[in-house]
């Protein structure tokens, strides 16, 4: 028991984290590299029967696996390995140790057989991803002081509905929930804020694209995947499910389509891709369960790869808006060609990762005959291949700039783990099986059928003819001027500045004051409390003994009086 | 070997004894320290075969010298004493090793010696308090545990451990006055020194000198919460801790506030409360307001001491204030959590003593402002001094948990949710004050001070270790801690004359 506590995945990389403090130059890279390769190793040595301790009086399951488990563990450590090796020269250590943390998070979380664990490692996500966001630098506080009051408000929900739950059911163990009590309903609330569900979804497009270059590729793979794991653990087949995830795949793509900014795009990207699994979490049929594992698996590696292309464009030329970029498959065809088989595999290409798993979920989609599920999936399927499998690449990489950009592929480090990613997005979209083995379900699916890869190619044509013939209209604007995007920035803008100025004068008044009164208290307290102060000072022999006789004085009245 | 085994209250006291005894002939600080290590060694494999024996066994009663009690002085164990018994020594074992370094550093040649014989002596007096059975006989050995303590603060470098000393003999003094003096109280009414036998006769005597069996216990009371640091009986402790040698606060820090606590305890589970009912009694009256003043003004007080040593010796004042009110609270879950956080108090307290002592010996400072950077020069010893640190706020997976979840429990068990809230609220007190310290050691530049710092030597650092490591460890395995410390919870409550509250 103990062995498999203290050498798993998670602990590793939470030592790894330890170490990156302590360590500088080869020594810093060779712990980068070392840490999740042996998670990765030890995500197999995770025990398959249930390693129960008893802690406070509920047994708890710290670390146990299954096949759903091992898959996203495996997944995970290698997206640390590959967000490390992609981050090797990045020199921010509170970043790189806060990643590992993170990782380890996510791997507890994958591991974690009970709700207590569970949510121990799901805050120490949320408190390694916030750290990560902050690393992006001075405009990134905001957006990480927003990140962390969504999680903490998502963790508060968790928490709560995990109390009440244990205390309704009397078991911390995970287990498939119907969402029939009030507990249940705030561990799905709680859930769903990490997933980027509907009504706190903005966190994923206001915090990542706020990170480093680095940073964003660790949080694009662990807090949606891991609550995407955790849904499909406990809530299969909940049908509300089909239509949060139907509602985010349409708003992630509507926005793709509009945005300027890559790491947005990809950010929208990120959401919309989560609406597929959520909704696919929903059907829940086997089909569709090992659909969403090989979804998420495929993935965290492609959404991973793109994000990477973004960082080192941003790294390379200190640029994230489309419409200032441009033409760079001449200086950066690395990065180019990295982002074709990105863009490849999330637009489900045949022979790409993408294509071999998202078309399980719209298979199980008809056939269960979700003729309302399968229209919206289908339509996202080709939404995607619109803003990233064409739109992104094109303005990116080919389109003529408005003017010249000077830039070269990045370092070393950072071109072998785009490259490792982008062979990883072929070799499971040519070799499916090795994915296939490990799903949770036994089900006989073949993905190159020719109806299968007939139906992706006309949907990809179509895509490309209305590409071609909306790319005027789709080509990125500094200030664009679509309606839904006007509303969006203008109104909601115009409306926040109202709302803003009446606020404003209140919220001045509060501040001041609060801030009058906590001078004041620090002053009362420095009186006191300071070493110079009433209690801090060392008092005379005699005070003491006053004191010692007063209160045998005090203990005596009492006593007579009661 | 049952010869052997009957003679184990006996030895317990003994062998530290005749160790001091023997320690007093040795010149040479090296080997004095060998043999103190050895000595101390032994105590715990002693404690650990009679908590073990009390486990299975019930309670063991030890003539001495072959005199029955009431007359002649018993030693007598139960799981409550067992239990402080294994804390006492096993802290104390596990830090002796650090002490050579720390010492020869901090404490002239000449005197090395005379402090290990001083360090035993002291350890034979709290063990002596801890399993007699006679209410007389721990007064002498609290003396003994007294005055050598006076001795080992006395040896600090720094002139004000003189001051310190002095004025923790005069108020030890007092304290030690008022225990012998509700000690006489109890004599006169009852003709009986033996704890048990005390508790026996209590009840009747009361009936007929009610007075006298409560003055009894107000100066009990008070005496003990002298020696225990009851805010605001405090004061001597910050100076005594700051200025004492850092093997010395790091040893009485973990062992002897709370070997009082466990006389507390005695006086008023196993003598006043069997006796008559504890509701009739003050004791919680004037506990919760105590307990919960120390609380929150020793910790702002820590928040806002620069001086480490000093920092964390408030620290203790508010730690004790958490014991005190698991007392209090007088029931299942409230007792539990006091006697666990005894425990575990005890644990972390020592390691971030420790921690300091190891940043004094490295850095020769342990002013908060001189040690920007330290984090990076003494990774393991500040990465040992956050750990123990997090339990001591109560973090979850830490042993600091275990005490303060009891707490909260047996807070709310007995209707308080106000005081659940105030101790949530005190432990925030605790990240600050924490997290200040963290601040500094790793977000700072290095300062010169610790720049060509290091870790210390294996033999300081390993007993930090062990003690960073038990602080977090106990917070999973919580069988040693609160499985013990709630079967002592659950005798004392089941022992009272009106039983209390769940």
């Amino acid at each position: 028991m103990t062995t498999s506590l203290f050498a798993s995945p998670a602990t590793v990389l939470l030592a790894g984290a330890l170490a990156l403090i302590f360590t500088r130059g080869m020594m810093r890279k060779a712990v980068l590299l070392a840490v999740p390769l042996l998670a990765l190793v030890l995500v197999w040595q995770v025990p398959t029967d249930s390693v129960t301790a008893n802690y406070l009086g509920y047994a708890l399951i710290p670390i146990r696996a299954d096949a759903l488990a091992l898959l996203f563990g495996a997944v995970f450590a290698l997206a640390a390995f590959l967000g490390a090796l992609f981050a090797l020269d990045r020199t921010s250590t509170l970043e790189l140790s806060s990643a590992f943390v993170y990782a380890a998070g996510a791997l507890g979380v994958v591991f974690a057989g009970d709700w207590i664990t569970l949510f121990v490692w799901w805050e120490i996500m949320a408190i390694a991803s916030t750290l990560i966001v902050v690393c992006g630098g001075e405009k990134a506080h905001g957006p990480a002081f927003r990140y962390a009051l969504v999680h903490f408000l998502g963790g508060v929900l968790l928490m709560a509905g995990i109390a009440g739950e244990i205390a309704m059911s009397g078991s911390a163990t995970i287990t498939s929930l119907k969402p029939d009590s009030w507990p249940r309903w705030l561990i799905l609330a709680g859930l769903l804020v990490n997933a980027g569900a509907p009504p706190f979804w903005a966190w994923v497009s206001d915090a990542y694209p706020a990170s480093s270059w680095s940073g964003m590729v660790f949080l694009s793979v662990f807090t949606t995947k891991a609550a995407a794991y955790v849904l499909m653990r406990a809530f299969p087949g909940v049908e509300i499910l089909v239509w949060i995830g139907l509602v985010m795949a349409i708003y992630g793509l509507v926005y793709a389509a509009l945005e300027n900014d890559i790491r947005r795009l990809l950010a929208f990207a990120i959401v919309s891709q989560m609406g597929i699994k959520v909704a696919g979490i929903g059907i829940g049929t086997p089909l569709a369960l090992n659909g969403v594992a090989a979804h998420a698996a495929a993935a965290v590696i492609y959404t991973a790869l793109l994000v990477m292309v973004a960082g080192s464009v941003l790294r390379q030329t200190g640029k994230t808006r489309l419409s200032e970029l441009g033409s760079l498959a001449h200086t950066m065809p690395l990065t180019a060609f990295a982002c074709m088989i990105g863009a490849l595999s999330i637009a489900a290409f045949p022979l790409t990762s993408g294509f071999v798993s998202k078309s399980m979920i719209i298979d199980a989609a008809a056939k269960q005959h979700l003729a309302g599920a399968w229209i919206p999936l289908m339509a996202a399927s080709a939404g995607v291949v619109l803003h990233a499998g064409l739109r992104l690449p094109w303005f990116l990489f080919f389109a003529a700039p408005r003017q010249r950009i000077m830039a070269s592929d990045p370092p070393q480090s950072m071109r072998i783990a785009m490259a490792l990613a982008a062979v990883l997005c072929v070799v499971i979209g040519i070799v499916p099986d090795g994915l296939y083995v490990m799903l949770p379900h036994q089900v006989a699916y073949v993905p190159y059928t020719a109806s299968h890869v007939l139906v992706q190619l006309q949907l990809l044509a179509f895509a490309v003819l209305v590409f071609y013939l909306m790319r005027e209209w789709l080509k990125p604007q500094p200030g664009i001027t679509l309606d839904l995007d006007w509303i969006y920035r203008h109104l909601g803008a115009r409306l926040a500045r109202g709302f803003d100025d009446l606020t404003a004068g209140a919220w001045t008044r509060l501040v001041s004051g609060i801030n009058g009164k906590a001078t004041k208290l620090h002053e009362l307290l420095v009186t006191h409390h300071g070493p110079a102060g009433t209690f801090g000072r060392t008092w005379p022999t005699g005070t003491m003994a006053f004191w010692t006789t007063f209160l045998l004085g005090a203990f005596l009245l009492i006593a007579a009086m009661g | 070997m049952s010869a052997l085994t009957a003679q184990l209250p006996g030895l317990q006291v003994v062998i530290p004894l005749l160790g001091a005894v023997v320690a007093a002939f040795i010149r040479r600080g090296t080997i004095a320290w060998g043999w103190a290590t050895l000595i101390t060694a032994m105590t715990p494999i002693v404690a650990f075969a009679l908590l073990i024996q009390v486990w299975t066994g019930g309670p063991i009663s030890y003539h001495m010298g072959g005199w029955p009690p009431p007359i002649g002085i018993e030693y007598r164990v139960d799981l409550l004493n067992a239990f402080v018994l294994v804390l006492v020594s096993l802290v104390s074992a596990i830090m002796m090793p650090y002490a050579r370094r720390s010492v020869a550093h901090e404490i002239d040649g000449d005197k090395q010696a005379w402090f290990y014989c001083m360090y035993l002596l002291c350890l034979t007096g709290l063990l002596g308090i801890t399993i007699t059975g006679d209410a007389f006989n721990a007064f002498v050995f609290m003396e003994i545990s007294s005055l050598s303590s006076y001795v080992l603060i006395a040896m600090g470098r720094d002139r004000r451990a003189l001051v310190a000393a002095y004025q923790y003999l005069i108020i030890g003094t007092i304290g030690a006055t008022f225990y012998v003096v509700g000690v006489g109280l109890l004599y006169l009414v009852t003709g009986s020194l033996n704890f048990a036998d005390i508790a026996l006769r209590l009840g009747e005597a009361s009936a007929v000198y009610p007075r006298p069996v409560l003055a009894g216990l107000a100066f009990l009371f008070v005496g003990i919460s002298l020696k225990l640091a009851l805010f605001p009986l405090h004061v001597w402790l910050p100076n005594a801790y700051a200025y004492a040698p850092s093997f010395a606060t790091a040893f009485l820090a973990a062992t002897a506030t709370k070997v009082a606590i466990y006389l507390l305890l005695r006086v008023i589970f196993s003598i006043y409360g069997v006796a008559l009912d504890l509701k009739t009694l003050p004791v919680s009256a004037v506990l919760y307001p105590l307990s919960i003043a120390a609380m929150f003004i020793a910790s702002i007080l820590a928040v806002y001491e620069t001086n480490l040593k000093r920092m964390l010796a408030y620290s203790s004042v508010a730690q004790i204030g958490y014991i005190t009110l698991g007392i209090a609270l007088m029931n299942q879950a409230g007792l539990t959590g006091g006697i666990v956080h005894l425990f575990n108090h005890a644990l972390i307290k020592g390691a971030l003593f420790l921690a300091l002592g190891a940043i004094l010996y490295r850095a020769g400072t342990i002013k908060l402002e001189q040690l920007g950077g330290v984090g990076r020069t003494m990774p393991l010893t500040c990465a040992a001094f956050v750990v123990a640190g997090m339990s001591l706020m109560g973090v979850p997976g830490t042993a600091g948990f275990i005490s303060k979840y009891y707490l909260i429990v047996g807070a709310l068990n007995a209707g308080m949710w106000p005081i659940a809230f105030l101790i949530v609220a005190s432990s925030l007190i605790a990240l600050v004050y924490i997290g200040r310290a963290v601040e500094v050691a790793y977000f700072r530049p290095v300062s010169s001070a610790v720049a060509h710092a290091k870790d210390p030597p294996l033999l300081m650092l390993v007993p930090l270790l062990v003690l960073a490591f038990a602080s977090v460890y106990f917070g999973i395995d919580t069988e040693l801690s609160a499985g013990v410390a709630g079967r002592v919870a659950e005798t004392l409550l089941s022992g009272l004359k009106v039983g209390g509250a769940n």
